[in-house]
């Protein structure tokens, strides 16, 4: 099935032809997903525990990689470019990744926090340049005005919802092309909850996002587009407000309805 | 019946404090050993306690044997051995901590490998390979080679002897960070080597440096693999090719000599309190450093 929006003037930042992920060769966690992804838009991945919804953001920056045994195939092409005869480290920067639970990097300060993918990829700034990075990332999550006076203390001093923010912070302070967010209000409090998906819609105007969430009510409020997932297989791919007022399958309309989830 | 649940429920309850109080009771015949051991040295041990013990080198049998005649104190102390212990643990830090570093990085990241099983099992091997053996390789390795007992091959039978233990905790330290931590150094872009030195090594400092002053201050008081590869001086050596002392030795040398017998008390006294300090030091280190 090829799943693409249609709209004037399309623009696919994100190009998914027949992505599939398996963890052994008889069980496939992701299979055959064609998907297009416009550029500035948020895009919610839904679906049940266990459908794959999480397995196929990590497809986007091949964080499967790191696990010999799982294979990805298909093609995912970011900006026209398939990224599997890109050098890995070059995807990861140009699709920044979110993670479920907060992981500021726990021996650096939240200055060296925003800066670590600088670091990591050995990119040299000068300390106005630097400056300027972390101001910018920080006031982008609106964390700024909460952390400049302590912004040498370590980031795990910082609550839940604040350490969420940094770690979004440090993904954006790369500028990335895409922005990949694995249900990353899952382990927060409802007020937390609220900033980061205010944040998310404020985000959209520079970045596309791609978000994983079994929230559907999350998925309502701040995406433009929405993917159904069921057991590995995408169901359903439509704007937001179509799938979530009309939508075409009869599993993707249980999900919703709550007969299953 | 209501009486017999009633017997019944006191009878374990009472069966229950029994448990409790044997093991409060055994939890403190553990602590026994070490206290006497603490209390007979002090009590043999601190009449030789004093600044010389730490200024002068080790006395002859004839200097302990007129003092013993005129009834004063044995004069000098066992600088020699202070100093050689610092220098041989100084060579087997320099040689151990590396290998042992990258060895247990590798088994962390490699933890289902058929090439990190056999290196598991090879490092609890070593760690159960007796000293003296070990000292017996050295001497054939390193020894005879150079035509001469020295500090290098005291330092490099006991970096094999610390290997197993710093591999161990290294491995145990890594493991024990969340899986999140690499994936979020690479979601980055970082390359892998980068993600290791920056994030995951940093993170797992405290565990790694505890289980190395652990492997230090656990072969410290080794003897018998120093008997023959160091052989023992009677002057302070920095020479890392020469017979070279260490305290250990000395306790052994003094143990051999009537005369000298007195020292006895007092050198394993301060090396009880040295390896006593690593041991405390490690502890305090791996609580303040503990990463939230």
């Amino acid at each position: 099935m090829e799943n693409t929006i249609n709209t004037n003037n399309d623009k696919y930042i994100l190009e998914l032809k027949n992505v599939s992920v398996a963890y052994t060769p008889e069980k496939k966690a992701v299979e055959d997903v064609c998907a297009n992804i416009r550029e500035n838009t948020v895009t919610a991945i839904m679906g049940p525990s266990g459908c794959g919804k999480s397995t196929l953001l990590r497809a986007i920056n091949r964080l499967h990689d790191l696990y010999p045994e799982i294979q990805t195939t298909g093609e995912i092409l970011l900006k026209g470019e398939d990224i599997f005869k890109m050098n890995p480290m070059k995807v990861r920067r140009l699709a920044g990744m979110v993670f479920q639970r907060p992981n500021p990097f726990p021996t650096m300060s939240i200055y060296d926090n925003v800066l670590a993918g600088y670091k990591l990829n050995n990119i040299k700034l000068s300390k106005s340049d630097r400056d300027e990075v972390v101001e910018n990332s920080l006031r982008s999550v609106a964390l700024w005005d909460e952390v400049k006076d302590s912004i040498s203390k370590k980031g795990t001093f910082l609550s839940g919802g604040q350490q969420q923010r940094l770690c979004i912070a440090r993904a954006i302070a790369l500028k990335p092309e895409v922005l990949l967010m694995d249900e990353p209000t899952s382990a927060l409090d409802p007020i937390s909850t609220n900033r980061i998906e205010d944040l998310i819609l404020e985000l959209k105007e520079h970045y596309t996002i791609v978000i994983v969430t079994h929230n559907m009510s999350q998925a309502a409020r701040i995406s433009d587009n929405s993917m159904f997932m069921y057991l590995g297989h995408l169901v359903e791919y439509d704007t937001t407000k179509q799938m979530f007022t009309k939508p075409k399958d009869k599993r993707t309309e249980d999900y919703l309805t709550g007969v299953f989830g | 019946m209501k009486k017999t649940i009633f017997s019944s429920s006191k009878y374990r309850q009472y069966k229950s404090k029994l448990f409790f109080y044997a093991v409060c009771a055994f939890s403190g015949i553990t602590m026994i050993p070490l206290f006497l051991i603490i209390w007979e040295l002090l009590k043999k041990g601190y009449k030789q306690l004093n600044l010389s013990l730490f200024t002068e080198v080790s006395p002859t049998s004839m200097d302990a044997m007129l003092a013993k005649i005129s009834n004063e104190p044995i004069p000098g102390g066992i600088l020699n051995g202070i100093t050689g212990t610092l220098l041989i643990l100084a060579i087997s830090i320099i040689l151990a901590i590396p290998v042992g570093i990258c060895t247990g990085i590798y088994l962390a990241e490699n933890p289902k490998g058929a090439f990190s099983k056999l290196i598991r099992s090879l490092s609890d091997l070593l760690q159960g390979i007796p000293s003296i053996v070990v000292g017996i390789i050295v001497y054939a390795w390193v020894v005879k080679p150079m035509y001469s007992y020295s500090a290098l091959a005291g330092g490099i039978s006991l970096a094999i002897m610390m290997l197993p233990m710093i591999i161990r905790s290294t491995e145990e330290s890594l493991k024990m960070l969340p899986a999140s931590l690499k994936e979020a150094g690479l979601a980055l872009g970082g390359s892998y080597s980068s993600v290791v030195l920056r994030i995951l090594l940093p993170s797992a400092f405290s565990g790694l440096f505890t289980g190395s002053l652990l492997a230090i201050s656990r072969v410290m008081g080794e003897t018998a693999p120093l008997l023959v590869t160091v052989l023992g001086a009677s002057v302070v050596n920095w020479d890392i090719t020469h017979p070279t002392s260490a305290i250990s030795l000395l306790i052994w040398e003094f143990y051999n000599d009537p005369n000298l017998a007195p020292l006895v008390w007092t050198s394993s006294l301060l090396l009880l309190f040295l390896v006593l300090g690593i041991n405390i030091f490690a502890k305090r280190i791996s609580k303040k450093w503990k990463i939230q």
